[in-house]
């Protein structure tokens, strides 16, 4: 609305106002605007400039008049105005926010950030382009710092995940170690894309009279570095148990005992089996803490779960571990698997212990190998979830060679 | 003979295939930094007597960005077999290749893998190698080139990776729609990062000796990107290449001066009736 008084009527304000106006003439607030106006020719010809761009660039106005503005920026912020600024602003007649640095008289550069306008003349050809530039050295050492944490981020984030995939294969037998007359196979995928060390482990090793070996197979709760150094703790712990005592439970009982002990806020589950050979096939002596029951594929095609579970290890005083015996004879195969497997959800459904029974009929059945067999289960309770695990999964396979 | 077009190739690459069906080949290629639509105001000139190909290179434009390979697009060749790729599914013979800026030697690099399939060359803008070089002048040095890639960096903030498809606009308007301006221009910044340090640390010079088919050198003036010496250069290296001098300045004639681009190709496209047919 305009002003109703006029300059005469004596109001303090109204005066000023006039004043004010008087001071921004368009001449003045063109030449000392608080931005920088350039106007070029379509080739970048620079025709007109204001004292705002003079004193910040530090030219003389002879010294850019003439002169291309391309050729006022740095070389590479030149070819980025050439094959990027330039075509978009003959094709859209517009450029919002280009950042470029101007390079000044002395070589130092002022980071800008550039809009523009392309006006054409009446039948359409390009007539003139008017630039506005604004100081951007705060806003673009702030951009840099923006972009140096985001480049450390990745990198930490890339750092990270190498770590936990290094700390998850430590928790994990490089390759599963040959048992004269037993096939052996052992498989793992962590949650999610594996940037976080899940707590489940598994082991093989020789253990106890000739061609006989120790299996174990746990999760810790939790996951990450807390869960990665209690891991750690009880692989080491059943094979440090394994090298005095000689029954399972006896081992497991150690392994509770080295979680009480060192790290009373948490559990683990576990199960640990000798495998003996006998007559005829293999003896298992296994007890579990808390873990799921192994499950054991007949000769004849019949599936069944073996032995008696526990109580979880850790936390309690102590733990009640049921120690079972089982046979395993040519044709059978028994695996052992963590709640990752079976807890694998698609929707309201779990891939469950029947999801596991059928695969592994299916697979036995087919002749696959200990380790083909471990592939499949993993490769089907990973399909279940469409790919996306939400816990880790660890398989072990025992195959007893008809 | 019946040809099956590999449309997987031709949805990755965006190609749009337009003018007389029956029509001697143009193919047209954009440089770095935009894409197809770099020809929009010269492509219309050619549509009544050529049939007219054009297309995006993996990670441009309206290409399939999923396709794209680092280590295939490290070098020029990748690029190159983004040509040859689109040519051969569309089962193309004697094409005339009209290639801006990266994208001439680009051509060159494709005519020569896939000779048979390639007529003529017109070289808009072309530079085998900017970067300076005992007794060759390419006009920048590998630092301006790392401050080209952190102006690239520095200006990631202008895109989105929610940014809408391209949606070609009405090409009568000479303007862009504003579903065509969100994405000319625009791609993910590492893959124009690793573009540009495929374009500019190319050296295709030791290429140009080789080529063998009648070849249209153009030359803008005032070009900081494609200086003078360097399009005397190409055209004293290709056998029997012809120098077409421009009057419109920068390195974008087909935006700038389209009406001048277009005259200098029919040009050079009369000499040679043969082309094409």
């Amino acid at each position: 609305m305009a002003p109703s008084a006029t300059p005469e009527s004596g109001n303090p304000a109204t005066a000023a106002f006039y004043s004010a106006l008087a001071e921004d003439d368009p001449a003045e607030l063109y030449d000392n605007a608080p931005c920088a106006y350039l106007s070029m020719l379509p080739d970048g010809t620079v025709i007109k400039v204001n004292a705002t761009f003079l004193t910040w660039t530090g030219y003389g106005q002879d010294a850019v008049f003439g002169r291309r503005f391309q050729d006022l920026l740095a070389p590479g912020d030149r070819i980025f105005y050439e094959t990027h600024a330039a075509p978009l602003l003959l094709m859209q007649g517009s450029l919002r926010e280009i950042a470029v640095a101007v390079t000044c008289p002395a070589g130092e550069r002022l980071p800008v950030l550039l809009n523009a306008i392309l006006k054409r003349d009446e039948a359409g050809q390009p007539l003139v382009i008017r630039a506005v530039m604004f100081d951007a050295t705060e806003r673009l050492a702030y951009e840099r710092e923006l972009l140096a944490a985001k480049h450390r981020a990745e990198e930490s984030e890339a750092r990270a995940r190498v770590l936990a995939q290094t700390l998850q294969r430590s928790f994990l037998p490089p390759a599963i170690i040959t048992v004269p007359g037993l096939d052996l196979g052992g498989a793992y995928r962590p949650a999610g894309d594996g940037s976080e060390v899940g707590g489940d482990f598994y082991d093989v090793f020789h253990l106890g009279p000739p061609d006989a070996c120790g299996i174990v197979l746990g999760d810790v709760c939790g996951k990450g570095a807390g869960a990665a150094v209690v891991t750690a703790l009880a692989r080491y712990t059943v094979r440090a148990e394994a090298l005095h005592v000689t029954t399972p439970s006896g081992i497991l009982t150690g392994l509770h005992q080295a979680l009480v002990a060192y790290y009373p806020d948490t559990f683990c589950t576990a199960l640990f089996g000798l495998l003996e050979p006998v007559p005829g096939g293999h003896r298992l002596t296994a007890a579990t803490g808390g873990h799921p029951l192994p499950l054991c594929r007949r000769a004849d095609g019949s599936v069944e779960t073996i032995g008696h579970p526990g109580s979880f290890l850790g936390m309690r005083k102590t733990a009640r571990l049921n120690q079972f015996t089982a046979a395993l004879s040519p044709g059978d195969t028994m695996i052992l698997y963590t709640d990752g497997v079976t807890e694998g959800r698609r929707d309201e459904e779990f891939f469950g212990e029947s999801g596991v029974a059928g695969v592994l009929g299916t697979a036995a059945a087919a002749g696959q190998t200990a380790q083909q067999i471990a592939d499949s289960v993993v490769a089907a309770a990973v399909g279940f979830q469409d790919g996306v695990t939400r816990d880790d999964i660890a398989v072990v396979v025992v195959r007893e060679p008809t | 003979m019946v040809v099956a077009v590999d449309q997987d190739v031709l949805v990755r690459n965006n190609v749009t295939v337009g003018g007389r069906a029956d029509g001697p080949v143009m193919m047209f290629a954009h440089g770095f930094g935009c894409d197809q639509n770099m020809w929009r105001f010269v492509v219309p000139a050619f549509e009544d007597d050529y049939r007219t190909v054009l297309f995006d290179f993996v990670g441009a434009g309206g290409s399939d960005l999923s396709a794209y390979d680092p280590r295939r697009y490290a070098t020029l060749d990748g690029y190159a077999l983004d040509v040859v790729e689109v040519v051969r599914a569309l089962d193309l013979r004697d094409v005339i290749f009209v290639g801006h800026s990266v994208s001439a030697m680009i051509g060159v690099l494709a005519a020569s893998a896939e000779p048979s399939r390639f007529g003529a060359l017109v070289l808009v803008a072309p530079s085998p190698c900017y970067i300076d070089d005992e007794g060759y002048t390419g006009g920048f040095t590998e630092e301006d080139i790392e401050g080209l890639l952190a102006t690239l960096d520095s200006n990631y903030l202008g895109w989105s990776a929610s940014m809408a498809p391209a949606i070609m606009g009405n090409p009568d308007r000479p303007q862009l729609g504003a579903e065509l301006t969100a994405s000319f221009c625009r791609t993910d910044p590492e893959i124009q990062k690793r573009f540009a340090r495929a374009t500019f640390l190319s050296d295709n010079r030791a290429d140009l000796t080789r080529v063998k088919l009648p070849t249209l050198v153009m030359q803008c003036r005032a070009d900081v990107i494609a200086p003078d010496c360097v399009g005397e250069y190409v055209h004293a290296q290709i056998p029997g290449s012809v120098l077409a001098r421009l009057s419109a300045s920068g390195h974008c004639p087909n935006l700038s001066a389209p009406e001048e681009t277009v005259t200098a190709i029919a040009a050079f496209l009369e000499k040679y009736p043969g082309i094409g047919t």
